[in-house]
């Protein structure tokens, strides 16, 4: 009964994670029709600038914040340098230039920071919750990156339903030219789309970090998760790639933990698989289709 | 308020807009009239800022606004309502209606002053845009545009698909808008017979080209122009 506790625990607070970097890969689907494989690599290089940060100023939180805003400079840049050259371009275009910027951002990352993965610190104490004399697996700092994780989503949330801003961004995502014609500057809305989600990529950067380590591959099975967990919600909805990461990080931690670990990688694919004959659209697509 | 000198659109290899002047009074409509692919949309679009001409210009209260983007044109005080209506069907009445006041801030038209015009629009404003019928977008759509409190009014085909007791309504309505708002209203139309019945000038395209440029009532009685281009 403990190790299920524990293993759902764990799968609430990895899929957290898997639910962030969606997340990111949703902000960006929902405006450019661009699935962003740069993210991995982009939320490494934010969670290394935390590192460099931490270590030469001892405080926790600097590095935190640090990271954040390094995502949202960082988004705009990409946005602005490498998407916007081939907006007009087949959408593959810049499929493709994420890629080689994945690439790069890889080989640069080892560069300047080497290639032995190191470790970061975690925000809350890594020693598990103690409930009538058995120690959970479940930490305070897991605690702290499931609250976060839903924070943000609630936030989006409310800046996309409440705000101007967040009218201006969907409208420029559902129907850019009609957006225009309102008035509505797609172009700076689209930078402003890519900024946010390469904020709550870095946040899910430096919220895995403590338990993967830091090094310039390091993300990349979460980057292929939170891949996963965003096409579970359907690529399109914000909801849905929250609840597609709690979900998958529930399952896989079951898998892990009655099948064992090697499993797991398999179970995602299986997941997926299943889901899309199911559902092809994903299990929280909005599935009206667009009429003209 | 709003003329065109000369313009020269290509779509592709075709030049869909050739060497077409005209102009807008304030508080008048003029209808472009012609068949399918004549150019009246592409014309539209040119105006907008949507597509890029080859030669001419277009002129906003004298200002040169040709090459403008298509943001900074609409803020100048255009609306325009294109083909199919434009309506974000995701976002909900209300938003749509939002939207359309959005840049101009808190000079933006009360929605409420088009809930007054359209009370239908009322009643569904929490609705997704998806959920109204024909007549409903076609409403929503000149709503929305008409919450920027614009000076020029673009039509693209606004009749197309409605039952003609609604045509006759949103004419009505489009000439009322024009007298009371003094609005500059550039009117697309197949439908020849009741766009002229309310315009005060009347454009025929056709291949591009303006082969007449007429008070609307002199259109109207031209036998020769009506068989030959506007087909009633």
């Amino acid at each position: 009964m403990t190790k299920f506790l524990d293993l759902t625990l764990s799968g609430i607070s990895i899929g957290a994670v898997y639910a962030a970097v969606a997340l990111a890969l949703v902000l960006i689907w929902r405006a450019t029709r661009i699935v962003n494989f740069a993210q991995g690599a982009m939320l490494m290089i934010t969670t290394f600038i935390a590192s460099a940060v931490i270590s030469s100023t001892g405080s926790y939180w600097l590095g935190f914040a640090v990271a954040l805003a390094a995502g949202l400079v960082f988004g705009a840049a990409v946005e602005r340098i490498v998407v916007r050259p081939v907006e007009n371009a087949p959408p593959l275009n810049a499929v493709i230039l994420t890629l080689g910027l994945y690439t790069l951002l890889v080989a640069v990352a080892g560069m300047i920071w080497g290639n032995t993965p190191r470790s970061f610190p975690a925000a809350f104490s890594l020693r598990g919750y103690e409930i009538g004399g058995t120690r959970l697996l479940f930490t305070p700092n897991d605690t702290f990156t499931v609250l976060v994780v839903v924070g943000v989503a609630v936030i989006l949330a409310l800046l996309f339903r409440l705000t101007s801003l967040g009218l201006q961004m969907r409208a420029a995502a559902f129907a850019p030219e009609v957006a225009r014609m309102l008035g509505v500057r797609v172009g700076s809305m689209l930078t402003i789309g890519w900024a946010l989600a390469a904020v709550v990529g870095a946040l899910a950067g430096v919220l895995v970090a403590p338990s993967v380590f830091l090094g310039p591959n390091s993300f990349d099975p979460i980057l292929i998760s939170g891949f996963v967990a965003a096409i579970l919600g359907g690529l399109d909805s914000p909801p849905g790639a929250v609840i597609g990461g709690l979900v998958l990080g529930i399952a896989l931690s079951y898998v892990s933990g009655y099948a064992g670990s090697a499993l797991a990688p398999l179970a995602a694919l299986a997941i997926l698989v299943l889901v899309l004959m199911a559902r092809p659209g994903g299990l929280f697509a909005s599935a009206r289709e667009r009429r003209v | 308020m709003l003329a065109t000198e000369d313009l020269t659109t290509h779509y592709g290899p075709v030049r869909a807009v050739d060497g077409v002047s005209l102009e807008v009074a304030k508080g008048s409509v003029t209808a472009v009239l012609g068949a399918n692919g004549a150019g009246k949309t592409t014309l539209l679009r040119t105006i907008t800022g949507l597509a890029t001409p080859r030669a001419g210009r277009v002129r906003l209260d004298g200002e040169d606004i040709t090459g403008l983007a298509v943001e900074d044109i609409v803020r100048r005080g255009l609306a325009h309502v294109p083909e199919g209506r434009g309506v974000i069907a995701e976002l909900t009445v209300e938003e749509n209606l939002r939207l359309g006041g959005l840049w101009r801030r808190r000079d933006a038209l009360p929605a409420d002053e088009v809930y007054e015009l359209f009370p239908r629009l009322h009643e569904r404003r929490r609705q997704p845009a998806s959920r109204l019928s024909g007549g409903e977008r076609q409403m929503l759509s000149i709503g929305r545009a008409l919450m920027a409190r614009p000076r020029v009014l673009l039509l693209d085909e606004p009749s197309l698909g409605l039952a003609p007791v609604i045509v006759a309504q949103l004419m009505e309505l489009i000439r009322r808008l024009a007298d009371t708002l003094d609005l500059a209203v550039l009117l697309v139309e197949q439908n020849a017979r009741s766009a002229l019945s309310i315009a005060n000038r009347g454009v025929v395209l056709s291949l591009g080209r303006v082969v007449a440029d007429q008070e609307a009532g002199h259109l109207a009685a031209d036998d020769r122009l009506r068989h030959a281009y506007l087909g009633f």
